[in-house]
Formats: C-alpha cells, structure tokens, sequence
C-alpha cells in the first residue's frame, strides 16, 4: 500500500524532455531515503498540456508540477514526499494562488475540458492492465457479453450520436449496422491508428495513456457487427504508442479479455497490429486496408464500401482511435451520458491538439460546440506576445481556416462546415498577425502535394499544379488570371479525385481564399505580402533615424548583406539580403523592419 | 439479376443491375472515354477520364468502376464533365513528353486520339514540373519511357494479375510515382519473362518493342547476305489489322508479297517448321507416354513461358518437351539442310523470323544450343508491327498487293501448323497426329477436330481414349492460367499426360508483339477470339491439315533428318534449359 | 477471463490502491500528518503508514491522507488532524500506529472522535 502516488506522465512530448529519466532519478532517491514502499511512482499517458512538460502529480495532495528536471527530482524527494512541504516553485503558475494549492480542474485549461475519451490519460499506468480494469475497465465488454445484444449494441452505441472522429464525421452506429447486416464467413474490425495530419497528437495520447479502451471497444465492435478479428494500423512513427499497444493486447490475451470464448460468452476476437510507413494517404480507410493486405497503400475507389468488401474483400468496420475511445463509455453509461453533451447534431466531446501562435499548446478535450473563442482565449490561453488573433486552421491540409470574425462559431461538425472548415481529425492550429495566409495555404498544400499516393490524375498533377501557382503568387510573379486558374483547378481536383486526400486537398487554399481573397490580391496586384512573410515580397530595411550605427546586425548577418560604418546608420544590400529576419531580431533599437 | 431503371443524359433505360456506369452507357448507345480502365484486369478509377455526373453525389464518379442503382440519373456530356475530362487530358500532357511525330505510337495513342477528340487547344496550358526518366533498354525484348507514361497502370495490371509476374509496379509517390522494376532495378535484371502483354495494354508509346527493323533493313542492303524470312502462324491473321482489314482477315498471300517486296531473299512459313515441331514432340509424347516418364510432358514453343517456367517453375524442366520452337528448328534447318542444299555458307544467311511475340525475340538471343556452334539459328526477330511499319516506311500499298505463294522447300504448311498460333492448337495439331500415329486409323473431317482444347478460356481439360489408352490434357493460356495448372499438378490434385502452355492469354493471336487494339477495342471485342477465328477457317480451307502428311516434311526426313527423334533431330531440332534465379 | 465476478474481483482490489489518485472532492475527509522534522523524529512516519494501510483496507475512497508541516505544538508530536467538511477539525497528539488505527475505526468509520487521543485531553 502507497501512501502517495508520483505520476510522470510518459506520453511522447514529456519522452522527448527526459521524463524517462525523471522516473529513474525518482526510484533512486525514493530508495536512498528508504521511500520505496511508501511512494509510487506511476509512468502515465499524456496529460494534455504539454507545452509545459515534462508534467509530473503527486498525489494525495494533487500538486501538478511542470517543466520538471532531473536536477529538481532531489528537493521534490526530500521536500515533498519525505516532509510533506509542497515544491512552490515547481508547481504549474496557475494553480498557485496565494492562499492555497488550486486543483488542475479548476485552472483555466482543464476547467472548460471534459474528458471522455481521454479520461485515463495521465491517470492510470497505461501498462498495467489491473489499473484499467480498477477505473472501470472492460467491464463495458463484459456487459455487452453477458447482457447485450449485437443489435443492442448497435442501438447504443447509435443513440448517442457518435460520429466518426477521424475526419468524416460519420454516425458511428450506422457505420457498425451497415457491417452487421452483412453476411460472411469472416469480418473484421479495424482501428485506424496512421493519425498523419500535421500536428494533431490524440490518437497517438489514446494508445499511449489508455491502450486497454482501444483493444475493449474494438472487441464490443467486432461483438456488434459479427467479427472475430481486428487490425490495429499504427504509424511506425508512434514506437511508444506500439510498444504499449502491444504490451496491452498481450496482458488482454493474459487475462482472457482477448482470445476464445471471452467472458464463457461464445465470443472470440482476436486482435493485430500491423505498422504503417509513414504515408498520410494510408489514413484514408481503403488505402489502409490496402496497406494492411501487405499492398502498396492507395486507395480504391467505393462502392464496393468496406462495410461490403473491406480488408481481404471481407465485410469490415473501420474506425480512428478516438471514435474508439468513446465506445467502452458510452455503452457502460448509456447513450445520455454521450448525447446530452454536445450540439445537437454534434454529441459528445473531440479532442483538439492546440498548436501554432496560442500560449497553451496541448491536447484538449471539449464538449462539441465549445465556441473557439473559448478554446484560444480560455483554454489556450491567449495569442502570446500580445499579438492578435488572425485565423485558426482546423482539420490540418484537408480542414480550412476560421478567420477572426467567426470566433465565436462553436466547434461542431457542421457550423465548421459551413464556413468552410471541418473538424477533421482535430488539429488545431492558430495563426496571429505574423501568419500569411497564402504561405500557410502552401504550407498546407505542400504536405498534400508530397503525400499524393499518385494513383489519380487530380491528385497527382493537379495538386502539384496548384502549389506551382501558389508558388507564383508568393514569388510575386502572380497575374490575375492565375487567381482564377486557382479557384477552377482547386474545384475540379475536388470534383474529381478518388479518395478524400484529394477531394480535400484544395480546401486549405478554398478557404483562405474565401475568407482572405484581399491578402491573396496583395500579393498579385500589389506585389506585396502583407503579413511581411513571403520573402520575394518583403524588403528588411534599416531606419537610418533610429540606427545608432552599433554594428550588431551586421555582424549576425549571415551573408554579409548589411555594412556601414560604427556610429552612422547602416544599409541592407537588398541583393545579397535574403531575409532570414536575424538582424531585426538582433536590433535593440526596433530600426530594422519587414515590409 | 435484376433490370434497374436509370436515366442516362435525361433519357430512360433499363439495364441490368450491377454493371457499371460505362457499360450501362455503352448498353444505350454512349461511349464514355476511357484510359486506365481495362475491362476484368484494371479496374481502378485511376486516371479520371471516365467521369460522369451521377445526381445526388457529392463529387463526379467514375463510370468505370461506379454500379448503376434503380433511380440514378447519370450525365455523361454535361459541361462540368466535359470541363473536367479537358483539364484532365491537359494535366496528363503537363507530364508527358509530347514528342508525339517521333513516337511509334503517333496515331494510334490512345491519349493522342482523346486529345484530338477533346479539342485540346492548349497542350503545354499546365505545363510545369516534369519528372525525368531515362529510358530502359535493358531487356532484350522491349524498352520503357516513363516519360511518356500516363500511369494507368494496365501494364502493371497484366504483368500482375494476367501473366502472374509482376516484375513492374508503382514506385514512389506524388508526381514522381513512375512504373519500375523493384528498386528500380532494370527490366533484364528481373525476372521477366519478354511476354510484351504489358506493351499491348500500353495507351501510349510508353512501352514498346525493341526495333529491330533497322538490323533488317542493313542485311537486305548487304549483298554477301542471302536473307530468309518465315513467318510465325498467328502473324498472318495479324497484320492486315495495321492496313485496316477486319479483325481476323487472313492476308497470308499478301504478307509473302510485300516481305518479298521489301527485298528478302526467300520468304518461308513457319508453319512448315511447327508441322515439324509435332512430328518431334509427337514423337516424343508418345515415347514418354509409353514409358510414364516425365509427365505431364509440357509444350515448348512459347518462349514466354519457357521463361516463367525457367524463373518460377524450374523443378518443371524436365517435363518441358525438348523440342525448339517451331521458329528455332525453321532457323536450325535453314542454316544446316538449307544451306547445305543451296550451296550458301552458313553464315552468309541471315535468318529473320516474323512473329507475334517480343518473347522471340529473347528467345533468338539464347545460343547454347543453336545447331551450328557459334552461328545463331535466327539472326533478327520482328514482331507483327515492326513488320507492318517496314511495309509502311518503304511505300508498299499492302492492300493493293497480289496473293503470293512462298517459296519453297519451307513453303507448306498444314492446317494443324496454322492452328498453333491460337491457344489449344498446339495441343490439337499433337493428337492430330498421335491419335493417327497410335491407331493407325485416319481423321475424317469430322473426328479431325479437337473442340474441347479450342476456346479462349484460360485452362481448358479434356481426356482422350487412344486406342485404348486414356490420355489426359490440359491447355493453359496467360501465365496466371499456367500457374493454376502447375500447381494443380505439383500437389496432386490434377494429372495429366500432355499439357499445352501459351503465355500469352488466348495463345499467339495475342501475342506481345500483335497489332495494339485500344482499351475501347479491347474491353468490347475478344480480339483473342476473332483473330482464333480466322487462323481456324484457314485450317479448313488448307488441303493438309496434318503435319505428318505435309509432303515437304516428309521430304526433309527422307532427305536430312532421317525419322523423328533421330540424331540428327537432337542435334539441330531440341534444346535445353537452364534454372534462373530471380533477382 | 471467464466471469464478470473476476474482472470485479480484480477492480476492487486496485480501485483501493488507486483512491489517492482522486482530486479532492467536496466531501473528502483529509486526515494530515505533520511530518516535519520534529514529526519524523516522534515516529509520525509509521502512523502515517498504519493510517494508509488501515484506510486502504477498509477501501475508504472518500479519505484522503496527506503529509503537512509543523503546526507549532512539536513536543505534542505525532500529529494527525481530522478534517471533516462542515465539522470542526479534530487534533489528536502523541499518535501511534494503534492509536491511529483507532482513531480510523472509531473517528473515521463510526464518527465518534477518541476524545482521549485529542490534544485538549493529553495537553491536561
């Protein structure tokens, strides 16, 4: 029995700042004071706020710790879980107050939150099976085994208004009936883990902090539609994520929640993991299959749709990890508990993963309709520097973007939509006044252009077409007529790609289009980029009023562009210059700018 | 199944359920375009040529692959297709090297026809990045220009699902995807087998054979050279479809006329030397028959499937039959019996073979067993279509040509001959002669026909009671097909006494080095079929139609070979075979 | 795994391991132990362990047991206080493991505060 329980969280974010470490210094000097049987230390999942990692709690006394070192683990021994006297400087600013320690729900990024799928990440030690059972787990499958029927399943998992959280938005029970109603000798479940847009971490946190809720709701759906094995396709990207993934289905099998006659029910199910390569278009549900069937990753083209003929031509219920990760909740709670939060065409909670210019960075969970005003000015904390908001990118390369008069626009699948933008996956990417939508429409067109699987046409050469232009425009060589030429072409790869990776790909430059057309004119008609970014637009020049002529730019210059005598003002040779933007921040005398 | 009612451009139409859009069109009288769709082999929905407006759906679809439903209205003209099928057409030209007046297969590409039916204005309108690609002339039958490939990926669909080899895929993503070898190895460095499928289902000039006309033309200007020519069965029921002739036209006469018109010494028939092939390999069933040994004794005359037997099947060798093919033994007996008889030194002939197959054209490089040691037995062999440009470039009106009769001694063949070139024949023209050879009785023209072995699907099996004995065969086109049997047989589960392999699916009719009939040809017409067709009415038309009752073969016995199976035989008219390892 | 009673078996086993992961709720006990120094040196250490034990035996999610510092009273030491939501805090003083074990059943469990353990009866 422990006294007090240390959880590190051991997500990928907090690895990469030397929480493994942590954890080692911590057992050492938990031994050395003779600590080892009164503290445990607990490796979890991500905590969310990973801006601030590596993120360690110790309970009882819930003190979040952030930014936590290895140096610092000493004074937390000695201090903390030897004499009960609370690190201060340690713990995360906002749940210091001056008279007490603020629980992390009351602080301002979780206190908006409500976690359903990600409610066991950074709570339980995602390798110890036990733990996930202690917080409730299986037992969702246990009563579907024991108490349910398939079509009762079917009927919960329907009536709570899941929708695929992968990008498509697709009613989740309708999904799983479709398989069901078809007859065949062998079906199958797969759980889409190649999570590939750029910035967006959940399905990643899931299977690292709660691998048991993907291989339990894989289960209840291979219950409910008629199948007996599943196939997990993770990125080889995430090793975490797989090492624990695997570890979890092999305890599963341990325990009997995975293999024959589960729960003496008559069921079996078994499950698989099969690795992705890394490409984005192998997120698209039949280029998965594909990919899985040991095949070139592509797509097809539906009909026939997975729920007919999915992977090896079998029926097939394919669905992303967070979808998943709803499924042991909803169905040990009933569907109120799903569908009474939300929208209401929207039900539930999605997870984002906040990223860009936005002070929290992190993985977030909200109710559906949570406005993104709420989740950049509370949430996240506010743009940093001071800076003012400018757009949002939701739904990575295939999303669009909410530009500032629509703030207020709750995050919902089709409030999203009707401005242009999607869900998506849930990547959240904020841009302040710095950003240049064009830029940011390349940068997202790039990522379509380089994951293009080359099968289709469109996709293929269009897209490629389409960022040439783009191209054009930033280099300041853009007519009008290629403005043009942009709108029609991002209509028609849209129109007439195979696979959803090119029917979206377009969007990032639709919407910014749409909502930034006069910065997209700028830079055609005037030759110039607004938001100082594009460097065959801007021009750095050195204000000879405030120069003083003290020579430090020139010595970080690092082509040798800038010369001048000490104590007289300076000059930027334009040829040589090629933007880098370092002498503006070397300036101490704000005379250097981007225009 | 079921009819479903569906509106194709505002009109009613009752199809059956099922099929897709394309061939509910085709049903009403609307030809919707095509590239990468090959019918039954490609059906992908890749290149995007094909879509339609289908109501209610959320983006166009593409007719290939898309299946009516009760109630779908279809618009296969409207603007927005129409728009889209252009700028698909213009971003295809982006990468293609448009070198289409220097390119073999100016006037009949199928993207040169769709542009020039699309009214293309502008063909460099996207023009942009293009990734560049060396070309690979690496293999002995055939060279491939990415640069030129529209990435339809039927060749990929053939070499994998039809000939199951698969030696060429996707490589890379994006617009650098290209069609290669694994690791971008070269084609003869793989294991190809040179059937030339894939430059049959080519739309473009991507793929095409090596050309071997220049080499041709060089020896008819030598004069120190006596050039022969023969010609393979199937190409006579070919190449009148370069000159417009209906599909399976027999122009026989008109081919000796214009390949002695271009200038060749002497003009033979292969089907003399295949008639001399059964009297080999009849020979040769019936002695291993007698003895069960080595059974199934397999065919040989297909150098596509000598190779895939040699890559994927070596444990089989043995039971390949050790008869040359029909064009080897024709360029053995040319160089030795010939020559010998002409008075001309060996090496002064140069012997050109005409065939249907860019395999041949391997095969002729395979010299361990030529029967003069370091004299070739066939000096060049061109395919159907480099025959047919040779015509073309030196001015012949081939449709203007009189009949011809080839020279002789090799001048004659049988029907039995003739029938090789589709899939079965081979098999037919054997018992043709076993069945006399074991009876001793005589076909008439009723019992002389084989139908069970005749018929384009893949495998076909019957079973013969020869005087009194059971002989078990089985006949195999497309290489997919022949692997079937193989493994059939490896494990038991079938027995055959004689089996008949034809890599290309449909036999030589079919062969890789056929004229190039479009996919919209293609998936309507079983060009395997009507070209079969054709070389059967020529078999009843002939006044031989067994080999062993050919007088010229019966002459060369008496004259050189002695009997089947002799020494003599061995030494010029059979061959062997050699293990190849993959990669 | 082949009954619902073994997965439940296996959940309540851990669950009670676990309680002291839960964020405070409203109507938690706290029961604080000073371990300062001079806490430590009086034996506060195997109080608090009895206490843990004790409360994790009789899977009591609503108690929550934390450490504190030196309340001033260092010759009154081991302290444990009782925090009841809505109730007066309670000080007992002199602890030891079996006290503190009572002070569980008696206080904790059954709601009748040892008075004799209380820091108002040892200080007399």
């Amino acid at each position: 029995m422990y006294r007090a329980h240390v959880l590190v969280c051991g997500g990928t974010g907090c690895t990469s700042s030397h929480s493994p470490e942590i954890i080692d210094a911590l057992n050492e000097e938990l031994k050395a004071k003779g600590l080892e049987n009164e503290v445990q230390v607990v490796r979890t999942g991500c905590f969310g706020l990973c801006s601030n990692g590596p993120i360690m709690i110790v309970y009882p006394e819930g003190c979040f710790y952030s930014q936590v070192k290895v140096e610092d683990v000493p004074e937390i021994v000695e201090e903390h879980l030897l004499k009960g006297r609370i690190v201060k400087r340690l713990l995360y600013s906002e749940t210091l107050t001056q008279e007490e320690i603020k629980p992390l729900n009351q602080t301002n990024f979780y206190k908006k939150q409500r976690r359903v799928a990600l409610r066991n990440c950074g709570v339980i030690d995602p390798e110890n099976i036990e733990e996930y059972i202690a917080v409730d787990g299986y037992q969702a499958l246990a009563k579907c085994l024991t108490e349910l029927t398939p079509e009762d399943v079917i009927k919960i998992v329907s009536d709570s208004g899941l929708r695929g959280r992968g990008g498509g938005g697709f009613p989740t029970g309708r999904k799983w009936s479709f398989t069901a109603a078809n007859k065949a000798d062998q079906k199958y479940v797969v759980c889409n883990a190649d999570e590939g847009d750029p910035g967006a971490f959940m399905d990643r946190s899931v299977l690292e902090g709660d691998p048991h809720c993907i291989i339990e709701a894989m289960a209840i759906c291979g219950y409910a539609t008629g199948a007996t094995e599943g196939y997990v396709y993770v990125r080889a990207e995430y090793p975490i994520a797989v090492k624990r993934l695997e570890k979890a289905i092999e305890d599963a099998k341990a325990y009997g929640l995975l293999g024959k006659n589960i729960f003496d029910s008559g069921f079996d199910f078994d499950l698989h993991v099969r690795l992705g390569a890394g490409a984005f278009v192998c997120g698209e549900e039949t280029a998965l299959m594909t990919s899985i069937e040991g095949n070139r990753g592509e797509p097809r083209p539906r009909p026939p749709y997975p729920a007919v003929s999915g992977l090896f031509a079998k029926p097939t219920t394919e669905n992303n990890v967070e979808t998943f990760a709803n499924i042991p909740q909803i169905v040990l709670n009933g569907p109120e508990f799903f569908n009474t939060i939300g929208t209401e065409t929207s039900k539930g909670t999605k997870v984002f993963a906040l990223g860009g210019k936005i002070n929290n960075t992190g993985l977030v969970e909200i109710p559906m309709g949570t406005t993104l005003r709420e989740i950049v000015e509370d949430i996240g904390g506010g743009i940093p520097n001071g800076r003012k908001f400018k757009a949002a990118q939701t739904g990575g390369p295939s999303g669009g973007c909410i530009p500032e008069k629509f703030l207020d626009t709750p995050m919902d699948y089709d409030s999203l939509l009707k401005i242009g933008a999607m869900v998506g996956s849930g990547g959240l990417i904020i841009m302040d006044d710095t950003s240049c939508m064009v830029d940011i429409a390349k940068f997202f067109l790039k990522f379509t252009v380089d994951e293009s699987c080359g099968k289709c046409t469109p996709c293929r050469v269009g897209t490629r077409r389409l960022l040439e232009i783009l191209e054009k425009i930033t280099d300041g060589k853009g007519t009008m007529e290629d403005l043009d030429t942009m709108e029609a072409l991002c209509y028609y790869i849209k129109d007439n790609s195979l696979c959803g990776l090119g029917q979206t790909a377009p969007n990032p430059v639709l919407s910014s289009y749409r909502h930034f057309k006069e910065e997209y004119i700028a830079h055609v008609r005037d030759k110039k980029c607004p938001a100082g970014v594009c460097k065959n637009l801007v021009q750095i020049t050195i204000d000879p009023e405030k120069c003083k002529g003290c020579s430090a730019c020139s010595r970080k210059c690092p082509v040798g562009a800038i010369s001048g005598k000490i104590k007289e003002p300076f000059v930027i040779d334009q040829s040589k210059c090629i933007k880098c933007g370092v002498c503006i921040e070397t300036c101490r005398f704000d005379a250097i700018s981007r225009k | 199944m079921a009819n479903v009612n569906i509106k194709i451009n505002n009109r009613e139409y009752s199809v059956p359920a099922g099929i897709s859009i394309l061939e509910a069109a085709r049903l009403a009288g609307v030809e919707i375009p095509t590239l990468c769709y090959l019918k039954e082999v490609n059906e992908i929905g890749a290149c995007r040529i094909c879509v339609v407006e289908v109501k209610g759906a959320r983006s166009l679809v593409a007719a290939c692959v898309f299946p009516v439903a009760e109630g779908m209205e279809v618009q296969t003209n409207s603007p927005k297709v129409i728009a889209s099928r252009k700028t698909t057409l213009e971003l295809l030209l982006s990468t293609h090297k448009k070198e289409c007046l220097s390119c073999v297969r100016s006037g009949n590409c199928e993207l040169q026809k769709l542009c020039k039916d699309y009214g293309i204005e502008d063909a460099h309108r996207f023009d942009g990045f293009r990734p560049k690609y060396e070309i690979d002339a690496s293999a002995s039958h055939m060279y491939r220009d990415d640069e030129k490939c529209i990435l339809c990926r039927r060749c990929v669909a053939v070499c994998n699902k039809n000939q199951a080899v698969g030696v060429i895929g996707a490589n890379d993503r994006g617009i650098d995807t290209h069609i290669a070898s694994p690791y971008e190895m070269p084609l003869n460095s793989t294991s190809c087998v040179s059937c030339g499928q894939c430059i049959t289902a080519c739309p473009t000039g991507a793929l095409s054979e090596r050309d071997d006309t220049q080499k041709v033309f060089d020896a008819i200007n030598d004069p120190e050279k006596f050039v022969v020519v023969q010609t393979a069965p199937a190409t006579r029921v070919g190449l009148g479809e370069e000159f417009g002739y209906p599909m399976g036209s027999i122009v026989t006469g008109k081919m000796v006329a214009a390949l002695r018109r271009l200038g060749f010494d002497k003009v033979f028939d292969t089907n003399f030397s295949a008639d001399l092939t059964i009297m080999e390999e009849a020979t040769e069933f019936l002695q291993r028959f007698t003895k069960k040994e080595n059974l199934p004794l397999i065919t040989s005359c297909s150098p596509g499937w000598i190779k895939f037997c040699e890559f994927y099947y070596p444990e089989m060798i043995p039971h390949l039959s050790s008869c040359k093919s029909p064009m080897g033994m024709f360029g053995a007996t040319a160089k030795t019996y010939y020559a010998d008889k002409m008075g001309i030194a060996p090496e002064k002939i140069f012997s050109v073979a005409i065939m249907p197959c860019t395999a041949k054209k391997f095969e002729a490089e395979r010299h361990d067993h030529s029967a003069i040691k370091g004299i070739p037995d066939i000096d060049a062999v061109l395919t159907t279509r480099e025959l047919a440009r040779m015509i073309k470039k030196q001015g012949i009106l081939f449709n203007a040509l009189p009949d011809e009769e080839y020279d002789a001694p090799f001048g004659l063949g049988s029907g039995a001959g003739t029938i090789f070139g589709a899939t079965g024949g081979v098999m037919e023209a054997a018992l043709r002669t076993a069945y006399e050879t074991l009876t001793g009785e005589s076909l008439n023209d009723e019992n002389i026909n084989f139908t069970d072995v005749r018929g384009t699907q893949g495998i076909k099996e019957a079973t013969y009671n020869i005087a009194g004995n059971e002989v078990r065969v089985a006949v195999a086109s497309g290489l997919a097909n022949a692997k079937k049997v193989l493994d059939m047989v490896k494990s038991g589960e079938k027995t055959y006494d004689f089996i008949e392999i034809m890599a290309c699916p449909g036999g030589c009719v079919n062969g890789g080095g056929q004229p190039i009939q479009p996919a919209s040809v293609r998936n309507n017409v079983d060009i395997r079929a009507e070209r079969a067709a054709g070389l059967y009415r020529d078999d009843i038309g002939l006044p031989v139609r067994k080999s062993h009752e050919n007088p010229d073969i019966k002459q060369i016995y008496k004259e050189f070979y002695g009997e089947p199976g002799s020494h003599k035989a061995h030494e010029c008219l059979h061959t062997g075979y050699t293990v190849r390892k993959k990669y | 795994m082949k009954s619902v009673e073994e997965l439940l078996a296996i959940k309540n086993k851990v669950k009670g391991q676990m309680n002291v992961r839960s964020e405070n709720g409203e109507d938690n006990i706290r029961v604080l132990v000073g371990m300062a120094t001079c806490g430590i040196a009086a034996g506060a250490r195997p109080v608090l362990n009895a206490l843990v034990e004790e409360v994790a035996k009789r899977n009591l999610s609503n108690v929550y047991i934390a450490q504190t510092g030196c309340i001033g009273v260092c010759q009154y030491e081991p302290i444990v206080e009782i925090v009841e939501p809505g109730k007066e805090k309670v000080t007992y003083c002199k602890m030891t493991p079996e006290k503190a074990i009572r002070v569980v059943t008696d206080h904790i469990v059954n709601g009748k505060p040892v008075a004799e353990y209380t820091i108002g009866a040892v200080a007399k």
